[in-house]
């Protein structure tokens, strides 16, 4: 199985994300924000950095891109695709999530572990159930996410909140942290699982999700 | 054909840039109540006339230049619309 890891000016853990999907035993494939295809991979990743210097909004610019494109067939698709910090960002401004990504309500950066309930049995968190707490690490300026009252009404509905910060480190509505679209194959988050895969650095609970996308590549790829 | 679009936070949505300012404000001594923080596009587009102009600039905005869940915007001709 491979997973493409989307490359834009401005992006910085794509290094780390190609890491991860190599210590999770998948093939990664770096694809530059200007390719038009995904080099064959069944599952995305788009990771965090500043793409295009976050000008106009964070991640509004790098939802116009070509290999956006190609990511938008994948997702259309029924392939996973994980959104991970600008990543978050940029699926918001392309529209494959719901709600947006806005300055944190303190205005300052965080850098931290944090502690993230899990809202529900998902195919993106095997092997965990609601009530669970994961450790993963957050950095960003920009972390605060919004939708509007009705907009949470239908995701609170349809399942679409997967983790819920314990502590909201950046004011995003309702505690929110991680969502996917109606689909539930597309998903997006601020903090960082590729950074929290190794016992090294401290937590591997990152590991969860990417499993998550893998096994969902895996399954996508079999029902074809 | 020139147009300006302005993108400013929706009502009731919180600006925390508006809010900074406004606190800064407040320690030089200006009493503002409110401070909204937007953003300012000066396009120059290569249509017709200040009618198309504004139209096509409209869409640029609603599509690329705002984000409709926070931001609203408006557009003005800075040439005369004729109608």
């Amino acid at each position: 199985m491979s997973v493409a890891v989307l490359a834009f000016p401005g992006s910085c853990d794509d290094r780390d994300a190609l890491r991860a999907v190599a210590l999770m035993g998948a093939e990664p494939v770096r694809v530059w924000h200007a390719d038009s295809d995904l080099g064959g991979a069944g599952a995305v990743i788009v990771p965090g950095g500043f793409s295009y210097g976050d000008y106009l909004r964070p991640g509004a610019l790098a939802a116009l891109s070509p290999a956006m494109a190609a990511v938008r067939e994948l997702a259309a698709a029924g392939g996973p695709v994980l959104g991970i910090c600008n990543g978050f960002q940029v699926l918001t401004e392309a529209g494959l999530l719901p709600g947006v990504l806005r300055p944190n309500a303190h205005l300052q950066f965080r850098f931290q572990d944090v502690a993230l309930r899990v809202q529900r049995e998902s195919a993106w968190l095997p092997g965990v159930v609601a009530g669970d707490t994961l450790e993963i690490p957050v950095k960003h300026h920009d972390g605060c996410y919004f939708a509007a009252p009705a907009q949470l009404e239908e995701l609170d509905a349809a399942g679409q909140v997967l983790l819920r910060y314990v502590h909201n480190p950046n004011g995003s509505v309702e505690n929110i942290a991680c969502v996917t679209n109606a689909a539930g194959n597309v998903a997006g988050l601020m903090p960082h699982p590729e950074h929290a895969v190794d016992p090294l650095l401290g937590s591997v609970d990152g590991r969860i999700l990417l499993q998550g996308l893998l096994d969902q590549a895996v399954a996508v790829e079999a029902a074809i | 054909m020139k147009v300006t679009v302005t993108v400013r936070p929706r009502a009731g949505i919180l600006d925390p840039q508006g809010e900074a300012v406004r606190r800064s404000l407040e320690g030089l001594g200006y009493a503002a109540s409110d401070v909204r923080a937007g953003k300012v596009f000066d396009l120059d587009l290569d249509v017709g006339d200040a009618r198309e102009a504004v139209r096509v600039a409209g869409r640029i905005a609603e599509q690329v230049l705002s984000n409709p869940l926070i931001e609203e915007f408006d557009v003005a001709a800075q040439e005369p619309v004729r109608l």
